[in-house]
């Protein structure tokens, strides 16, 4: 009994510092309207400023001034950013707040790196808190005594904050109407500068208080930020109670579930926030959201077929990769080969985001189970390649199909966070069930047969599905069935009286797009000759998201272009320099604040206004008139 | 006018939030080719009323019938199916398509190939498509991104798009609020001509009583969720306990309306 209470106080503890950084994420959720990614970069920055402040500062003193110390420095930088950066974005999509703040993470995780290098620091004991008290027979650390009783009184603190001061008036009133608060007069900029800053020290201060706890290490962010993901979706975005109450939760499941269930401790915690997310899809202590603005929304260019002559450019294109074995090494080859399953997976993407308006974060996920697909079917059934590749994404298409379904059911933020969630599943199932999959080590061994072995062989194969791809999900975009995507994306509300199902229009786009994405991961086993639980992992699902993006979300086959741009600068960055993330993480950030509409978006608008600008003075007349009238 | 086939018939709608009588037992029928007001002040309950008719709300108790089906706490969408056509207060309408390929989209699911993933919809439909908009005079607008029109022609859009089921029947929820005073009477001539042609059932909700006097058959009104009159114009016009309700608004309007008329 001892135990399971020893056990209880432990989750209580973790669920100090979880309960810090949520709150700060929902504080600035409410009021911005962002959800920001970098949060566990903040977290993280907190961790080993404080570390360095600790180490350097003497005394009692010393250790809680460096805490605290650490946590305002954080938060400083965290004014900065959004003085810099979040300023310009407060008026885009979601989904690009989410990528740029990603940019942020990336490059804070390189920065960590360089400063304080790439080993775990493992910091001081807090002073006067350092024995373990015992409690029949077991131990219990008196420092997690201290955590179990600072959460409760931070969460007083807070609630002090917003209910008796003015600012905290001001912010509630901006949590629930922010149009409003600007109207009456409020400065609105430096409003969400200080909410911001408030939330960013919340982090810190939950990053600082871990260190005698736990070392302190470089890929800490995303192991909370997921956490944190989960926390505020179950309490619900915006509520500091529900951070609160689903920290707890989350700790306990966490605490709990590693005794009940060693195999799937990961798991158990996601389930919980499906079903929360599927019986009170805006979370326990939240309230139903406003509807998402739209992603895309930037232009109102309606979409059209290619002309003949774009036809037979988009051929002359493909005839000139097809070229490329007449002149390219087998580097370049199997180079080639790894951008061209890379176009296949960023259409898919595409199709899902832009023409479905559905921007999932964890598309990676049936990437990663039509790679495992073939495996299976290659080593443990034997299949030969071609059944192999045509059966192999059958397994992102189940899938899809499973949580597509509860997927569906949200939009906007809350879809992005339980796509990633779902990921995680998949990704948690991979490397934990080492009896099927091989947990860490994968599956070795997935090798092409003779027919496709060679580089050029093999790249033509990859060319000419992905072509198939790109043509076939173009179809289906100026189909029938992708014009009742659109439409269901454009106005749902129309879209329903004018008898469309739009949720089970986009369950199957969510299946259409999970299929093919795990054709690309097919493919991708066979090009690497193995799988891992890395094929399904965060990074690989903003991978996609950068190259549709850099594409153009509101173009038909910008991504193809993204795909091939982001995959060679990866490729070529990763083999140039050891601060690939640092780059890769500035690079989204310039996108997303100087070319939101990617490159190919921002080559047809230069195109069309060049194109208006020869007949603007009649249409400039014309328009007037129909004013006038 | 028994020969006249009942298109919408309610009885005994009711619908509270908590402790308030939003609606409370309101009954009305509704014929083909007949052009129907719903009226009454703010807080009425016209909305509520509207939204149980249009599958947006469920109604705690109460019957409504359109064309013989049960529809009380249907889905929109399945309430399209049946034959009924829709406009919307703030007009909803796909911005990033063509005004054509608007209505080709209803067309399409009319047809029934939402999941048709291989035909080519820029060409589905193209005529009927251009024939819906030449209707409301929109067909020199075919090609025009939709998101670029004025309030005025989405309006008029939307009135293609509720006509392309070949509806028997229209809801209409304020259609001309809005728009410039010209605009409304135009739309409502509009309306009232293509459905007294294609004897389509209409009811709708507005504010505007320009509007209504001139181009209801019958009016319903509404007041703290209960139906208090109901009749031809003249006969809700000459309405005691209406004018009381709508007080001097009603009132002044009258005046002015007949001088204006005498005039």
């Amino acid at each position: 009994m001892a135990f399971y209470v020893v056990q209880f106080l432990t989750g209580l503890a973790s669920a100090a510092s979880l309960f810090l950084v949520a709150s700060g994420l929902s504080i600035i959720f409410g009021v911005t309207r962002i959800v920001n990614f970098a949060h566990g970069a903040f977290y993280m920055l907190g961790a080993y400023i404080a570390f360095t402040l600790t180490e350097r500062l003497e005394g009692a003193l010393g250790f809680w001034g460096g805490i605290v110390a650490a946590a305002l420095v954080v938060a400083v930088v965290g004014v900065l950013v959004e003085m810099m950066l979040l300023r310009r974005i407060y008026h885009s999509p979601e989904l690009f707040q989410l990528l740029a703040t990603f940019g942020l993470t990336l490059m804070v995780q390189d920065i960590v790196v360089l400063i304080w290098g790439p080993s775990d620091l493992v910091g001081r004991r807090a002073p006067g808190f350092k024995g373990a008290v015992d409690f029949f027979g077991q131990n219990i650390p008196s420092y997690d005594l201290f955590l179990i009783v600072l959460g409760p009184v931070v969460l007083g603190i807070l609630w002090l904050l917003f209910q008796r001061t003015r600012w905290g008036v001001l912010v509630r009133a901006a949590t629930q109407d922010r149009d409003m608060v600007a109207a009456l007069g409020v400065n609105q900029k430096w409003l969400f500068t200080s909410v911001f800053a408030v939330g960013v020290f919340l982090a810190a201060l939950g990053g600082a208080l871990q260190i005698p706890r736990d070392a302190v290490h470089h890929a800490m962010d995303l192991r909370i930020i997921v956490d944190v993901f989960v926390v505020v979706v179950i309490g619900g975005l915006g509520s500091i109670t529900g951070a609160f109450v689903a920290a707890v939760l989350v700790s306990e499941l966490n605490a709990f579930g590693i005794l009940i269930f060693p195999k799937i401790s990961i798991i158990l915690v996601f389930l919980v926030m499906a079903v929360v997310l599927i019986v009170r899809p805006w979370g326990l202590f939240g309230k139903p959201e406003a509807p998402a603005r739209r992603t895309p929304g930037l232009t109102v260019n309606p979409w059209r077929p290619w002309t003949s002559n774009e036809r037979l450019a988009a051929i002359a294109a493909l005839i000139v990769a097809a070229a490329l074995p007449l002149f390219g090494g087998n580097y370049a080859l199997t180079v080639g080969s790894e951008i061209a399953i890379f176009v296949i997976f960023a259409v898919s993407l595409h199709f899902l985001m832009s023409v479905g308006g559905l921007a999932s974060f964890g598309h990676a996920a049936y990437f990663g189970l039509g790679a495992y697909g073939v495996a299976f079917l290659a080593k443990l059934a034997g299949l030969p390649m071609i059944v192999c590749l045509a059966l192999g994404p059958l397994l992102g298409l189940v899938g899809a199909a499973v949580f597509g379904f509860f997927a569906v059911q949200l939009s906007g933020v809350y879809f992005a966070m339980l796509t990633l969630a779902f990921a995680q599943i998949v990704w948690s199932i991979a490397f934990q069930w080492v009896a099927v999959t091989g947990g860490d080590n994968g599956i070795l061994g997935v090798w092409p047969e003779k027919w496709a072995a060679s580089p050029s062989h093999f790249y033509w194969l990859s060319l000419g599905i992905a072509a198939l791809a790109v043509l076939i999900l173009r179809i289906i975009v100026f189909s029938p069935f992708g014009f009742a995507l659109r439409a269901t994306r454009d106005s749902p509300l129309r879209s329903e009286a004018v008898g469309i199902n739009g949720k089970r229009i986009q369950w199957t786009a969510f299946v259409i797009a999970g299929t093919v994405a795990g054709l690309a991961g097919a493919l991708f086993a066979y090009l690497k000759g193995s799988v891992f639980p890395d094929n399904m992992g965060i990074s690989l699902s903003v991978d996609a998201l950068v190259m549709v993006l850099l594409g153009g979300v509101e173009t038909v086959s910008g991504a193809v272009v993204g795909a091939i741009v982001y995959k060679a600068l990866n490729i070529w960055l990763v083999s140039q320099t050891d601060w690939s993330k640092l780059v890769l993480g500035a690079f989204i950030v310039l996108i997303v604040v100087a070319f939101p509409k990617g490159i190919v978006g921002t080559l047809q608008s230069i195109l069309s206004r060049r194109r208006k600008s020869s007949s603007s003075n009649s249409s400039l007349l014309t328009s007037r008139i129909e004013t006038a009238e | 006018m028994s020969m006249v086939p009942t298109l919408l018939s309610v009885e005994g709608l009711t619908k509270s939030y908590g402790g308030v009588h939003a609606v409370r037992g309101v009954s009305f029928e509704l014929r083909a080719g007949e052009i129907l007001a719903l009226i009454g002040p703010n807080g009425a309950g016209k909305s509520t009323c509207f939204d149980m008719l249009n599958g947006q709300n469920i109604p705690d108790s109460g019957r409504i019938t359109i064309l013989g089906e049960d529809t009380a706490g249907k889905k929109p969408r399945a309430i399209w199916r049946l034959g009924v056509g829709r406009t919307f207060q703030i007009t909803a309408t796909f911005p990033t398509m063509t005004v054509r390929e608007n209505v080709q989209v209803a067309l399409v699911s009319h047809r029934h190939q939402l999941f048709n993933v291989w035909s080519s919809t820029p060409n589905f439909a193209r005529e009927e498509a251009g024939r819906l908009l030449d209707l409301v005079g929109m067909g020199a607008y075919a090609e025009r991104p939709c998101g670029e029109l004025a309030y005025g022609d989405l309006k008029r859009l939307e009135l293609a798009v509720a006509l392309a089921n070949q509806p028997k029947l229209l809801l209409m929820d304020e259609p001309t609020a809005g728009m410039a005073p010209r605009e409304r009477i135009e739309l409502m001539r509009l309306t009232a001509s293509i459905a007294r042609e294609q004897s389509i059932g209409v009811l709708f909700t507005e504010h505007d009583m320009d509007v209504v006097f001139e181009h209801a058959d019958r009016i319903l009104v509404l007041n703290r969720g209960s139906l208090i009159a109901e009749g031809s114009p003249e006969e809700v016009r000459g309405n005691a306990q209406v004018r009381a309700i709508y007080l001097g608004e009603g009132l002044v309007y009258d005046a002015r309306h007949r001088d204006g008329a005498h005039a």
